[in-house]
């Protein structure tokens, strides 16, 4: 069975930046998939990227993460452009998704512009039961 | 009067201290890019020694290695810089792929647990460096979240970037997409193992850092 675990923004925004990335290794950790509410700023994906490799052992193999922002193009619609600048503005961090998986579960995200594809290794899983 | 001549005297000395600083010019992208191929090549073109050993098993380089004092000419500018090449950023490292790779276990499980330290010392060097190649295999797919990662936070260091899009030789190499995928940046198409295009990514290197 696979577990994604969602964390809305409200459960991280008064945290820290070590207090929230100990909170998403902690869940990965435990083979969760971990669907955080908005983006890691970006000295925290670089924090994150440190602190996984310092737990990096025989059996937990790291992450597997992908940080979605909304991409805002200027369509020739100055008005709609301008507002939704103006939206991304004033939700900040609180826009898009953050994925973390662990590398032995997730074997891969693919993704372009419109979509996302993730890419597990069922047998880790079945490797469990067993 | 005084002060402002001190002061005058004090901005002089200090500015031409600060050009005697010396640039550090950091590789950095994810393993098996081609940051120590490239090194190299630099170090063979204009000092006639290499830096570093070269493999295909991932995580060759593990630890941050400092060439000083790299004189590179181009019609009649020059520039000096220090080369930092670093070792790939990851986040995962799995000693068993090591072992699939050819290496015995203890060899694999004593190269991931240097490999990690590596990747947390590349990180810790950001802060160091002045201007950046970010090195790409351009026969994968360049969106990943280590790239994007690494470029995010050199923007937001606001540290010059180049992007090179290494192994041109390959047929699966494809420098359109690399283009496509950061559209901000200026990518240059190389083969540092033959010196396909390292003129030009001579050329693009003055250009980014406007010695």
């Amino acid at each position: 069975m696979i577990t994604i675990e969602f964390i809305p923004f409200s459960q991280m925004s008064g945290l820290s930046t070590e207090q929230k990335i100990k909170k998403i290794l902690k869940s990965v950790k435990s083979d969760k998939i971990v669907l955080l509410q908005g983006k890691l700023k970006k000295d925290e994906e670089t924090e994150l990227i440190k602190l996984t490799m310092s737990m990096v052992n025989e059996k937990f193999h790291g992450i597997e993460p992908a940080i979605f922002s909304p991409e805002i193009k200027n369509t020739g619609n100055f008005l709609k452009f301008l507002k939704e600048k103006f939206i991304n503005m004033l939700l900040s961090d609180r826009q898009g998704i953050t994925l973390v998986g662990p590398a032995n579960l997730i074997k891969e995200i693919k993704r372009d512009p419109e979509k996302m594809q993730l890419l597990l290794d069922l047998n880790v899983s079945r490797r469990k039961k067993k | 009067m005084l002060d402002k001549i001190r002061s005058a005297l004090k901005s002089l000395f200090s500015g031409f201290f600060k050009k005697k600083k010396q640039l550090k010019l950091g590789l950095y992208g994810p393993p098996n890019g081609g940051k120590t191929t490239l090194a190299n090549k630099i170090c063979k073109d204009w000092l006639g020694e290499e830096m570093g050993s070269v493999s295909n098993i991932p995580h060759e380089t593990r630890e941050i290695k400092i060439k000083e004092q790299i004189l590179i000419k181009s019609g009649n500018k020059q520039l000096t810089f220090n080369l930092v090449d670093t070792p790939g950023i990851a986040t995962r490292i799995d000693y068993e792929d090591f072992v699939k790779a050819g290496l015995d276990e203890e060899e694999a499980k004593t190269r991931a647990k240097e490999a990690t330290k590596g990747v947390i010392d590349s990180i810790k060097w950001l802060d160091s460096v002045d201007a950046v190649v970010v090195v790409l295999d351009a026969t994968k797919d360049p969106l990943n979240q280590v790239n994007i990662t690494i470029l995010g936070n050199l923007q937001a260091k606001k540290i010059p970037v180049l992007i090179v899009g290494n192994k041109i030789d390959l047929k699966r190499a494809d420098i359109k997409k690399i283009e496509n995928t950061f559209p901000q940046y200026k990518v240059v198409g190389i083969s540092a193992k033959y010196g396909t295009s390292v003129e030009d990514f001579y050329t693009e290197l003055f250009n980014l850092v406007k010695p």
